[in-house]
């Protein structure tokens, strides 16, 4: 193997996983603060992705349906127990919330898709399609079981993303699709090309994990989220309003899987249902890291986009297999460093 | 004959009857539905029970239908060397993952099982041997003697045959010595391991069990369909499994049969007129498939198998075993007076805390020994680490010589020391008679596969009529059947102490037991403790109750912030100025 191959799979590797540190990061946040484990926030990067191919053909991605009839869910079910409680104070807030503004959304990216605008507005575009999916998916989904235990949640997320997968297969399609890059560039790095696209990847992967941590150090909200992680009762006798905390994350992790998929959509041809493995892949990253730490997760994605790399030079059929096998010996070793016995995380 | 078993009886006529009146097209759906049946029993045992959840069960049933699949077509093996050839490569698998995660806290076997489940689904469609994407061809049908299973009708009769043996197995086996071991797995493994129940070997039995029954269906398609490829042991086929067992929930081994079929029902029904729906095809079921779940698990957590038990009135009312039982051996006990526990320099600091500091005690067998003081002075800390729920940080604890800490509690339950937990640590939805046997766990040795053959009758018998010898004990033989979860608090204390007693303790540590009694119960329990006494089971009890106490006791030891400050008879102890200190909080 030529040093110029080495560098240019470093390079492939390390962008990958980039993306899938961010992914890592989102399902860390999610999975603290809610006890979620996130299945689908893969499938984030495929609507993103995809919506901004089909957005740069001109046509409008069947995204904002989700958006809408989401919406009408989550109204539903916030309206409900709204009247339920006789508090009619907050229905406009809702309508507004939950109605008024996915069916904005909609209306905006009906009427701008066929014009075909300049790319940093398809960009937006883009994350005002995705990112209140977080919310929504929050609401309606898990926000009902916020008490249950991590398995029940985890079978909630499987269903998510059932829905999810089945809705991406009938708005894009089982063709795949690949977008323009947002810079064509490309410099000669010593031995090897670097491709603009690339570096892009890098900077905003770098930003996003700055900004958290600000957000985790220095903002109030950060901090909240870290005490409902630690404990939530605690936080909820402190006055920290354990359902926002909610929100907020999964919020943020929509933002930083709408991200990703813009990020990626230039450098990979994407499916309907790419998501779940890139996500999954973030898992592996996250678990890597043990599970608990946002620096550690992130370097476990990027030896995950390493050794995804390498493999799939030294015997490309067996990628996945190799990527998702070393789960194993990670497994062994946390398995022998618990020793006791396993108090029940659920009660009946 | 119980309404149950008309409901299974007919459930039977009506399986055997299908292959003559139902048309081929409905034969291969069932057929679908019985491979389905016996993955999704096997998840109903391993995440419904015992709470351990798999998304991974499709690479075992890759495992069993490849196995014959290849040494069938390449070696021109029997079938039955492929059936046994799968089992034993399913086994060897399922013991090696199962060694690896099921020690591992909740959420990390299902991830695991994901990624061994894409790991595989990869593997299978890229090995050579395995034939890649195209899978193997020309698998011969099983031959039974002479006769050749090469129709549909034909292959019913094996699946079906195979999937009713599996489910009375699998309800035999619940309704046993291990079984009632496997339904405390979920909510109370630490309750389980202080009665003597090696959770780890047990979860890992269940999971290899689950293991098997997928790996046995893959054998059954394989010889089904003639032909294995990738494509029915991909990850998502896997999360459908878990859907069917959710659906049909975990009440019992029947819910596997409904969730299997309905799932497996509404997916032919779906795959038909979805993709006409959406004028292109592709698989849109898993849109329906994801929105049923969602309110199914908002609302009816339990899924369908409940219902239908009401229906059906399967539920089995439990009982005491009648006509004359020998009852179980006892064990030998000290002498009175003998030395039995010596508790010497005990600490247990949590982070800062030191929740017990340098605790020195005795105790000598027959007697009551009180274990008093203030809320938050160390009792119940000292309960767990004398029993081995928590292990210590310094100090020796010995029982009848030998030192127990640092054991884990099922060997310490072995010695003959029994306890009730502070908060009541019962199986909510299993009756009073079963969470009772549990206590004699280690008083049986019947394994699983003796349960699932019904080889354990005799044994069962005997438990049974030991629990419901404890259960008069505490005056809760009205009582017997019902769930445990639906008496009130003060009654579980007492069934709680029933279970103690199921165990033939040596020593018996009481926590909190009177709390939540009326005064009648009180004193009822009183006299029971005397008369134990008497039999010579020695008590450590924990109580704030003064008047149960004082009344009781032989002699006090007094705790207060993690340390003992006062020992002795009760009433030099109540007069003792240090102890009145640090009741009242120093009243001069």
């Amino acid at each position: 193997m030529s040093a110029d191959i080495v560098a240019w799979l470093v390079q492939d590797g390390i962008t990958n996983g980039a993306i899938y540190a961010l992914l890592a990061l989102a399902l860390l946040l999610v999975f603290a603060v809610t006890r979620v484990i996130f299945v689908p926030q893969g499938e984030y990067v495929t609507f993103a992705a995809l919506s901004l191919s089909l957005l740069e053909a001109g046509r409008m991605p069947g995204t904002v349906w989700i958006l809408v009839f989401g919406g009408l869910a989550a109204a539903a079910v916030e309206g409900a127990a709204a009247l339920r409680a006789r508090a009619f104070a907050a229905l406009p807030r809702i309508g507004l919330l939950y109605l008024a503004l996915p069916a904005a959304v909609a209306l905006v990216v009906w009427w701008a898709a066929p014009r075909q605008p300049a790319q940093w507005v398809q960009v937006l575009l883009v994350l005002a399609m995705v990112v209140p999916m977080g919310p929504i998916l929050y609401r309606v989904a898990y926000q009902p079981l916020a008490s249950a235990s991590v398995l029940v949640l985890f079978i909630v997320s499987m269903a998510v993303h059932y829905v999810l997968v089945g809705l991406s297969l009938v708005f894009f399609g089982g063709e795949g699709l690949r977008a323009r890059p947002i810079a064509e560039a490309k410099f000669r790095l010593g031995v090897v090309d670097v491709t603009a696209q690339s570096l892009w990847v890098l900077a905003a992967s770098v930003v996003l994990i700055l900004l958290l941590w600000l957000l985790f150090e220095r903002s109030i909200y950060g901090k909240a989220l870290r005490a409902t992680a630690m404990n939530r009762v605690g936080a909820r006798l402190v006055g920290i309003p354990t359902a926002l905390t909610g929100y907020l994350s999964f919020t943020l992790a929509a933002l930083i899987g709408a991200v990703s998929g813009i990020l990626i959509a230039p450098i990979t041809t994407l499916y309907y249902d790419t998501g779940f493995l890139i996500g999954l892949k973030g898992f592996v990253g996250a678990i890597l890291g043990g599970m608990a730490s946002y620096p550690l997760a992130a370097a476990g994605a990027v030896a995950v986009g390493l050794l995804e790399a390498f493999s799939s030079f030294w015997a490309s059929t067996y990628k996945e297999t190799i990527v998702f096998s070393i789960l194993i010996p990670v497994l062994i070793w946390l398995s022998l460093r618990s020793r006791h016995v396993e108090e029940e995380e659920e009660r009946e | 004959m119980s309404r149950g078993r008309v409901t299974l009886a007919i459930f039977i006529v009506c399986l055997v009857a299908a292959p003559f009146l139902l048309p081929e097209f409905y034969v291969t759906l069932m057929n679908f539905i019985g491979l389905a049946t016996l993955v999704t029993l096997g998840l109903v045992l391993l995440t419904g029970v015992a709470g351990l959840m798999s998304f991974g069960q499709q690479v075992f049933v890759g495992f069993g239908a490849y196995a014959t699949g290849v040494l069938t077509t390449m070696y021109a093996a029997s079938p039955w060397l492929g059936l046994a050839a799968g089992l034993a490569f399913t086994a060897a698998a399922a013991l090696g993952l199962g060694l690896i995660t099921v020690r591992l806290s909740g959420h990390y076997l299902p991830i695991s099982t994901i990624a061994w489940g894409i790991a595989f689904y990869y593997a299978f469609g890229n090995l050579e041997i395995l034939g890649r994407y195209n899978g193997i061809q020309g698998i011969p049908p099983v031959a039974l003697g002479g006769w050749l299973l090469d129709t549909g009708r034909e292959s019913y009769a094996l699946i079906w045959a195979l999937t009713l043996a599996a489910l009375v197995a699998a309800a035999n086996l619940l309704d046993s010595r291990p079984g009632r071991a496997i339904r405390a797995l979920r909510f109370r493994a630490t309750m389980a391991e202080a009665f003597g129940v090696d959770t780890a070997r047990l979860k890992l039995i269940v999971f290899l069990y689950a293991a098997l029954l997928a790996a046995l269906s893959g054998w059954l398609y394989a010889h089904f369909l003639r032909f294995v490829s990738p494509g029915p042991f991909s990850v998502h086929i896997g999360i459908e499994y878990l859907f069917m067992a959710v659906v049909g929930g975990a009440a019992n081994v029947w819910g596997a049969v409904m969730g299997a079929s309905l799932l497996t029902l509404l997916k032919e029904w779906l795959k038909d007129i979805l993709p006409k729906f959406f004028q292109q095809s592709g698989n849109y079921e898993v849109i329906v498939f994801g929105l049923l779940m969602l309110p199914l698990l908002h609302r009816a957590r339990e899924g369908l198998a409940p219902l239908v038990a009401r229906l059906a009135g399967a539920g089995r009312r439990a009982a005491a075993p009648t006509g004359a039982v020998v009852m179980l051996a006892r064990r030998e006990r000290p002498a009175a007076g003998e030395p039995l526990l010596e508790v010497s320099g005990l600490r247990k600091n949590f982070g800062g805390l030191a929740a017990v500091r340098d605790v020195s005690f005795a105790m000598r067998a027959g007697e009551i020994l009180g274990l008093i003081g203030p809320n938050g002075a160390g009792k119940s800390t000292l309960f767990n680490l004398v029993t081995g729920v928590l292990p210590s940080d310094g100090g020796e604890i010995r029982f009848r010589g030998e030192r127990i800490d640092g054991l884990p509690s099922r060997r310490i339950a072995r010695l003959g020391i029994a306890r009730t937990f502070q908060h009541v640590n019962l199986v909510g939805a299993m009756s009073v008679l079963d969470n009772v046997a549990i206590g004699a766990h280690l008083r049986g040795g019947k394994g699983t596969v003796a349960a699932m053959l019904r080889l354990d009758r005799d044994e069962e018998r005997r438990l049974l009529a030991q629990a419901a010898h404890e259960i008069r004990r505490v005056r809760l033989e009205s009582h017997l059947a019902d769930p445990a979860g639906s008496l009130p608090l003060g009654q579980q204390r007492l069934v709680e102490i029933a279970r103690a007693l199921a165990a033939d303790p040596v020593l018996l540590l009481l926590d909190e037991p009177a709390a939540g009694l009326r005064y009648q119960e009180k004193r009822a329990l009183a006299e029971l403790l005397r008369r134990l006494r008497a039999e010579g089971v020695s008590i450590l009890l924990v109580e704030h109750d003064m008047e149960f106490v004082m009344g009781l006791v032989d002699r006090l030891v007094v705790m207060d912030f993690g340390e003992r400050i006062a020992e002795g008879l009760p009433a030099a102890v109540q007069s003792d100025p240090v102890v009145i200190e640090a009741y009242l909080g120093g009243v001069t």
